[in-house]
């Protein structure tokens, strides 16, 4: 990765216009060609740098529901547990996290009535309470992260 | 509102834009439409805010970002909205929410996330936060992640019978 491809990363993270020829736009505003910025951007995707070129869908507003859940898993069956989540769908993330409440991770629905489905399952599953903490309030969101 | 086109263009779109010189006609092609069309489209879904926006998401990780700390605070609701808003004024701070407190097991109830590229410097940025924003003696805790066992994003399908667009796998 070099400054060309930090720049592009940088100024991407803002968005890109919903125009004809988008790519061409952002070349211009970043003082390159065209056909580098494409070229680069293939690459940074198949070095996995960046995971996609792509869409931020509101979720809520798309009629589905997203929380934030996470379950004390204990060492002996930790793997267990993370496949146990993990193998259902609408577990969008998954994280270990250093504390007694260890696994954190999000759930994304289609209907609001499904959340409470899949939570219910994993403590079938997993013989674990499931605590549940969905947003009540957004204060703030930046995800730009600096190259 | 939103029909039964805008969604299939949600459900294309999620894979990501194609990199060529003229993506949107590209996708219009697919489905049935003019790239003109879908221009507009998008433009309205971003005005209603469904598309929050088109560009990277980056992975964190490979950025060298691997310290990533989720600070909780266990802080009364009078002081909620006023703490949250100093807190969010701080560059290193990239989410900042409010949550529902799960008693004794879990009293806390906001929630700031911080991307850091090691843990020392995260935690001095959570020093400067915290005395900055008076929140030294206000109980909480710092969760750093060790693993991580599966990131992507929601998946959206384009289904014509209930109208909505569905998430999931």
């Amino acid at each position: 990765m070099d400054e060309i491809d930090r720049k592009i990363i940088n100024h991407l993270q803002g968005g890109s216009p919903v125009c004809e020829s988008p790519y061409q736009v952002v070349a211009t505003e970043l003082g390159l060609t065209e056909a580098v910025l494409i070229e680069r951007l293939k690459g940074l995707l198949e070095a996995g740098i960046l995971s996609r070129f792509g869409p931020m869908y509101h979720a809520e507003q798309m009629g589905g529901e997203l929380t934030l859940a996470a379950v004390k898993a204990p060492q002996d069956r930790f793997k267990q547990v993370a496949e146990m989540i993990n193998a259902l769908p609408e577990v969008a993330h998954n994280y270990a996290r250093n504390h007694e409440l260890n696994m954190w991770f999000v759930i994304a629905t289609n209907k609001s009535e499904r959340l409470s489905e899949v939570i219910q399952s994993i403590e079938e599953k997993t013989a674990l309470p499931v605590y549940n903490m969905p947003k009540i309030k957004e204060y703030f969101v930046d995800l730009k992260l600096e190259a | 509102m939103i029909d039964f086109i805008d969604r299939q263009l949600i459900e294309v779109l999620q894979d990501g834009l194609a990199n060529v010189s003229r993506p949107y006609a590209l996708i219009g092609q697919q489905l049935n439409l003019s790239e003109d069309e879908v221009i507009v489209r998008l433009s309205q879904l971003k005005q209603i805010g469904l598309i929050k926006r088109l560009g990277v998401i980056v992975n964190h990780r490979k950025l060298g970002y691997r310290a990533n700390a989720m600070v909780v605070f266990d802080v009364p609701d009078t002081l909620v909205k006023k703490i949250a808003g100093h807190v969010s004024q701080f560059s290193f701070v990239n989410i900042c929410y409010l949550r529902p407190s799960r008693g004794e097991q879990w009293p806390y109830n906001l929630y700031c996330m911080i991307h850091g590229k090691n843990r020392e410097k995260v935690l001095q940025q959570l020093e400067h936060l915290t005395a900055s924003c008076g929140l030294s003696s206000v109980k909480h805790e710092v969760l750093f992640s060790r693993k991580c066992f599966k990131q992507r994003g929601a998946i959206y399908k384009a289904d014509s019978e209930s109208g909505k667009v569905l998430s999931n796998g």
